[in-house]
């Protein structure tokens, strides 16, 4: 019936790809209509990212070309190439956060936090949450009204 | 009598703290040894207001809000309440409105198909069920619905198409991408009414003799997504959905699909590439997903708000829906008011309202405080509008004949400090990241513009840079696939028709 519902990024080491699981999470899913997308989101949440070394799996099971699925997994801006850090801060820059200071809120969270070695920091555009803006997604959790104070201090909890 | 109390479980509500509300309300509930009950209903679209608490009394739905974790305990004792709004019923910008679509959004459980059914839900269904598939095109063609997605294209037309195949699969898509910033109605409609958008793909599925149906849903939306999945479950045990539908003997089957950060994929060709499992660009038509849809079979694609409507269109009968509205623009529109707005939210009128009323009457002017200078209406594709075109009646024909567009109805507004030059940038900006690659204007083109806006702002050679983002647009409209490419130019052209002040070198000079 319905597709896995989606959880919040999870986070896994490094290096810590399981291949025989991403074969079995891929088969699983293989009688879906259109199943690679849902596949590559099961990895994605599974693992954070999808690996390269996922591909020929992935391709493998679908009985798809490597070339196919790795358009497909470079393609969309979801399917990350490398493990996210620990916090995943998505701060809106869409026109209706952009009336509401959303520029600036990008410029100087993105300032406060550096490099940090714990915040992934990305631009997303639109969260549909526009009457509340600006807004921000933090680990999947949805906010309003966000200030850099209030960013930062949730990445920080 | 058990005392109920309301709080929205919507994307947005929860966004500025309505459960940790709930949780607190729960606490005090036990606290105090009340015998009372919460349910977590959509939300109203007073967004502003969230989180808005709703306490029943006497039948009568009593408000408060906002309310913060701290307003809990108050909201208990008997001495009358600093957040107080009376009957939530009677607020004008609520009472004001013409739902019709939303009609049950922030009112019932949106998972109860009890709520449902007990204000109108599943009426029209069982009216289809008794039509032929053709008496069921042709009411819908008669209320006179247009897409709602954006391009406003007949929805009656588009179901014709489809009934009028012979194919052992055909397909109903529903299009829950809604990626244009400022817009919320789908999402809103997802979280707070999932089954009356179940109900008009069921409806589709047997105006044109389709047995399987897909909502592709954008994965920045994940409390629709996972809403969408537990009334889909939900409707299947009622028999809603599946291989019976209401006990018709029919089938209409229901599956959720979860974009991947694609602002094309909302492109209706695109979708389908996606949905398939491709990269998501764009195809050129012909065919027309009406005959060569999704794996190449007859498919009905459309908005949520489209198939929304058709419940009622068919509970009410076209006249009802149709005379709503002016001109060629049929129904109401759920507008979305959004960006620089003191009293943001959905509002659901009949077309025909004007910019004017909807920023002042409803929004109460800007968050700021400051003077309103401009809108974008209908999206990152849509015009920037100034305030002396406020009047223009809300219609897709009459939007056009000033340049712009309705789009999916979302309203952004900026105050006075908002530079036109900078939204025109970002308006190429947003091509250049979105584009799916296929064709050289939108591609090449967009990233050029940018460049060029650049130089404008920075002051260089401004004559020649303003020409050559013009005749850039003219090639991006004439020359692009879809309208990625061909309606960037909409933002670009309308900052400089309308705000040509802000492209002047005294300008950037102040704005530093
Ligand atoms: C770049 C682009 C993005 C679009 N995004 C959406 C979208 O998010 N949601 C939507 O319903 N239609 C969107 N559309 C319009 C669809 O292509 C299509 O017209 C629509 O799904 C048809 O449904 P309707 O007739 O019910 O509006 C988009 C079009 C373009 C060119
Ligand atoms: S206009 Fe842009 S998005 Fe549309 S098909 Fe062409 S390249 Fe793709
Ligand atoms: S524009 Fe930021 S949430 Fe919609």
């Amino acid at each position: 019936m319905s597709q896995l519902p989606r959880k919040p990024t999870q986070k896994t080491e490094a290096g810590a790809y399981d291949l025989e699981l991403v074969r079995e999470i891929a088969a699983s899913m293989k009688g879906l209509d259109g199943p690679l997308i849902p596949i590559l989101h099961a990895l994605n949440d599974r693992f954070g990212y999808v690996d390269d070394t996922a591909i020929p799996v992935v391709a493998n099971v679908l009985n798809l070309s490597r070339a196919e699925v790795h358009g497909v997994v470079s393609f969309y801006h979801d399917f990350r190439h490398e493990p996210a850090k620990r916090h995943v801060l998505k701060i809106c820059r869409a026109e209706a956060c952009q009336s509401m200071g959303a520029e600036k809120l990008f410029a100087e969270v993105a300032a406060a936090l550096g490099d940090s070695a714990q915040v992934t920091l990305e631009p997303v555009y639109c969260l549909g949450n526009c009457a509340l803006s600006p807004s921000a997604m933090i680990d999947g959790k949805l906010y309003g009204r966000v200030s850099k104070e209030k960013a930062l201090a949730e990445v920080r909890k | 009598m058990t005392l109920r109390i309301y709080i929205p479980c919507d994307a947005a509500a929860v966004s500025v703290g309505a459960d940790e509300v709930a949780d607190a309300i729960r606490t005090e509930i036990s606290k105090r040894k009340l015998d009372a009950t919460i349910v977590r209903n959509g939300t109203r679209g007073m967004l502003w207001l969230e989180p808005l608490v709703e306490i029943e009394e006497a039948g009568k739905r009593i408000g408060f809000g906002p309310i913060g974790i701290e307003d809990v305990p108050s909201l208990f004792e008997t001495a009358a309440h600093p957040k107080a709004l009376g009957d939530i019923a009677e607020i004008p910008y609520f009472k004001s409105q013409q739902r019709v679509t939303f009609a049950r959004c922030g009112i019932t459980d949106p998972l109860s198909v009890h709520d449902y059914e007990k204000l109108g839900g599943l009426a029209g269904l069982k009216k289809a069920i008794a039509l032929t598939s053709a008496d069921i095109v042709k009411m819908v063609t008669d209320s006179g619905l247009r897409g709602r997605g954006g391009a406003g294209f007949p929805t009656g037309i588009k179901w014709n198409t489809v009934a009028g195949t012979t194919a052992a699969q055909k397909y109903i898509v529903c299009n829950a991408d809604e990626g244009d910033s400022g817009t919320f109605a789908d999402r809103m409609l997802m979280e707070g009414d999932p089954f009356l958008l179940i109900e008009g793909m069921a409806i589709a599925g047997l105006a044109v003799g389709a047995t399987k149906g897909f909502i592709y849903i954008r994965s920045e939306y994940p409390h629709a997504f996972a809403q969408m999945n537990r009334a889909i479950e939900i409707a299947y045990t009622k028999k809603i959905l599946g291989a019976n539908v209401l006990g018709s003997g029919k089938t209409f089957d229901l599956e959720t699909r979860l974009g991947a950060g694609a602002y094309i994929c909302g492109e209706e060709t695109s979708l389908l590439e996606s949905l398939e499992g491709r990269r998501g660009q764009v195809r050129a038509k012909p065919p027309l997903p009406a005959l060569q849809g999704l794996f190449g079979k007859p498919t009905v694609i459309n908005n949520v708000l489209s198939f929304a409507a058709v419940p009622t269109i068919l509970a009410e009968g076209s006249a009802y829906y149709q005379e709503f509205g002016i001109g060629r623009s049929r129904g109401t529109m759920p507008i979305q008011l959004a960006g620089n707005i003191k009293q943001g939210g959905l509002i659901e009128r009949a077309f025909g309202f004007s910019l004017k009323e909807i920023i002042e009457v409803y929004g109460g002017g800007t968050y700021t405080g400051r003077p309103v200078r401009a809108v974008q209406v209908g999206g990152p594709l849509g015009a920037y509008w100034p305030t002396h075109l406020f009047d223009t009646p809300f219609g897709y024909e009459e939007f056009a004949a000033k340049g712009g567009m309705i789009g999916h109805g979302g309203i952004v507004v900026f105050d006075d400090s908002v530079d036109l030059a900078r939204q025109a940038r970002f308006a190429m900006e947003f091509c250049a990241i979105e584009s799916c690659g296929k064709c050289t204007p939108c591609r090449i083109g967009s990233t050029r513009g940018m460049e060029t806006i650049d130089k404008i702002i920075k002051g260089e050679d401004v004559a020649n840079n303003i020409e050559l983002v013009r005749d850039l647009s003219e090639v991006m409209r004439d020359g692009s696939l879809c309208a990625l490419g061909g309606l960037t130019p909409m933002p670009v052209l309308s900052a400089l028709d309308h705000f040509p002040e802000d492209f002047t070198p005294a300008h950037q000079a102040a704005a530093e």
